[in-house]
């Protein structure tokens, strides 16, 4: 399904995320991942929460430039060959991948794959051709 | 003591001309025949009351009866911003105590301030200088005019203040600071003018945004009256495209006045100067030999119409031309170019010399980038380090590090085309750059000397 990150732009200066960890656990939003890409001179950081209106509004309010972004995710087993699986898929269908991270769920028996990709909706098609 | 300075005009209120205009038409002829006329007041009354001013013509032999036609004014001796340090406080004062009506104090970087002591006639020159050019920038009696340069010692405030004044605006003294009432109070009043620094202008539209507020949908405002700070053309395309505003450029130095010795015309040529008062010459800073109009050098005023403080022939060490074309608004007043660089604020980096505004030229070519930026200069042992920081727009910022590095790349590339030289490019997050509440400091140089 698609669902909706929040990329905030970063200087490399120390505590800029400590930072934005505080803004959002003063909202009382929870982070559910978090990825962090970076080059020498800046970052972006790249957070799925759970009340994301909540989360792209204090950190607005904080002064941080926020982005919204609507990603793909995907649940697949936490076994070998999972990914593979689905990564086949994708290559089938001509799919371009931006970035991906991923998380696990509940006790970890289910991973959750995140994905940007330069055209979603074709990807979601991808997805349902099987 | 007073020196008779307007002559009477004839007032057609009808008149697209605002009154107190009239003076900017005046034929060449008669206006050299009355810059003349008010030099030679002007160097008599600084030789007879300024005895730092009599010491140096008699040092090169000049008496005031040699100034004989305006070029004789090369005969003189310069005066410069240290003179007004060295000779603290009043110096260089013609008027005594009972004369003077106000001090402005200018604040340079290091040491002393320097102090000016004006008459009452000087700060109705100065008002006259300030409200023809509202004048010209189309404001008249009506408009709301928000004052967001500082009050008090400097000359922003004040000067703008008594120009809008004059002309029949109503003011708002908002002073400068405390960002977010100043936006609120413009939405609310209507106000239709600010004056203020670009820069402070910038913090401004920061601030809108933040709350909301759209410049052409939540408020009058029409004219920004900007001065006091070097600024670029591409800074003012930028200001009016995201505002709406026509942005004016308004010149003016403590020294000699204060905003209101030169503003800029609708046909954007320039900056015409009001000579009848401000006499301007061109020199060449090496040699300080005068330059015919039309090549560049150093800016040198003469105050043709003060007494308190008689400047004469004030190296301004801004770098400029009068031009030799006539504007085609009609106003017989020269032009100068606009002043985006001040010889003081020139950097030399890596052996090559570099303006802080051919940074900013470079830097607003690019849209995404926001017009805040910081030049940052240190150095190791062996090497200077040329970093410029630079905010990319809240609109701009990509969640995709390819286009952001692609920006930076296309940062570089439109700074390197101009001055030649690469720097490091940091793109930061918008509103992280330090912001200013009046004159803006852009440049920090860490180097060992």
């Amino acid at each position: 399904m698609t669902i909706q990150q929040i990329s905030i732009f970063l200087e490399n200066r120390p505590g800029q995320l400590a930072a934005i960890c505080r803004t959002l656990a003063k909202a009382g939003v929870n982070i559910v991942t978090l990825s962090l890409a970076d080059t020498a001179d800046f970052g972006i950081v790249r957070l799925i929460v759970d009340d994301h209106a909540k989360g792209v509004r204090a950190l607005t309010d904080a002064g941080f430039a926020v982005r919204e972004t609507d990603v793909v995710t995907v649940t697949v087993r936490n076994t070998p060959g999972g990914m593979a699986e689905l990564m086949e898929k994708f290559d089938a269908a001509g799919v371009d991948i931006e970035y991906s991270y991923a998380y696990a769920l509940g006790a970890g028996n289910e991973a959750v794959l995140v994905f940007r990709f330069k055209d979603n909706a074709r990807a979601l098609a991808a997805l349902k051709l099987k | 003591m007073s020196y008779p300075i307007y002559p009477t005009l004839p007032h057609d209120l009808n008149s697209p001309i605002h009154p107190v205009s009239a003076m900017d038409y005046l034929p060449v002829a008669p206006l050299r025949a009355l810059q003349l006329h008010r030099l030679q007041w002007t160097v008599k009354w600084a030789y007879e009351r300024v005895p730092i001013f009599r010491r140096r013509c008699q040092e090169r032999g000049v008496r005031p009866e040699h100034i004989q036609t305006l070029a004789d004014i090369k005969l003189l001796p310069f005066s410069k911003k240290t003179d007004l340090r060295d000779f603290y406080p009043l110096g260089l004062a013609g008027g005594n105590m009972d004369e003077t009506a106000r001090f402005h104090c200018s604040s340079g970087t290091t040491g002393k301030p320097i102090c000016i002591s004006n008459t009452m006639d000087d700060i109705l020159v100065w008002q006259n200088g300030g409200m023809r050019c509202l004048a010209m920038f189309g404001l008249r009696a009506g408009d709301v005019l928000q004052v967001s340069y500082g009050y008090g010692l400097f000359t922003g405030g004040l000067g703008a203040h008594y120009a809008g004044e004059g002309l029949g605006c109503a003011i708002l003294p908002t002073s400068g600071g405390n960002t977010e009432r100043q936006v609120m109070l413009m939405r609310d009043l209507g106000v239709t003018a600010i004056a203020c620094t670009p820069s402070y202008f910038l913090r401004i539209m920061d601030e809108a945004r933040r709350q909301g507020v759209d410049f052409r949908r939540d408020t009058k405002l029409r004219h920004g009256i900007f001065g006091a700070e070097p600024w670029t053309t591409e800074m003012r395309d930028t200001i009016e495209r995201e505002t709406g505003i026509v942005a004016h450029d308004i010149y003016g130095l403590t020294e000699i006045a204060g905003p209101g010795v030169a503003g800029d015309c609708s046909h954007r040529t320039g900056l015409h100067i009001w000579e009848d008062h401000f006499y301007p010459e061109i020199i060449d800073p090496e040699t300080l030999e005068p330059l015919p109009d039309g090549e560049v050098g150093e800016l040198v005023f003469t105050t043709i119409t003060r007494c308190g403080t008689p400047m004469i022939r004030y190296r301004t060490r801004d770098l400029t031309r009068l031009h030799t074309e006539v504007c085609p608004c009609g106003r017989t007043m020269r032009v100068m170019d606009r002043i985006s660089a001040r010889s003081d604020d020139m950097l030399i980096i890596h052996g090559v010399n570099v303006f802080p505004g051919q940074i900013e030229a470079g830097l607003l070519r690019v849209p995404e980038v926001a017009p805040h930026y910081q030049i940052v200069l240190s150095s190791t042992d062996t090497l200077d380090l040329f970093e410029i920081k630079v905010e990319v727009t809240a609109e701009a910022f990509s969640d995709n590090i390819r286009a952001l590095e692609n920006l930076r790349k296309r940062v570089l590339d439109a700074v390197k085309s101009i001055i030649g030289l690469t720097p490091r490019i940091i793109l930061v997050a918008p509103g992280t750059l330090p912001r200013s509440d009046g004159k803006i400091k852009r440049v920090i140089d860490n180097r060992t000397k």
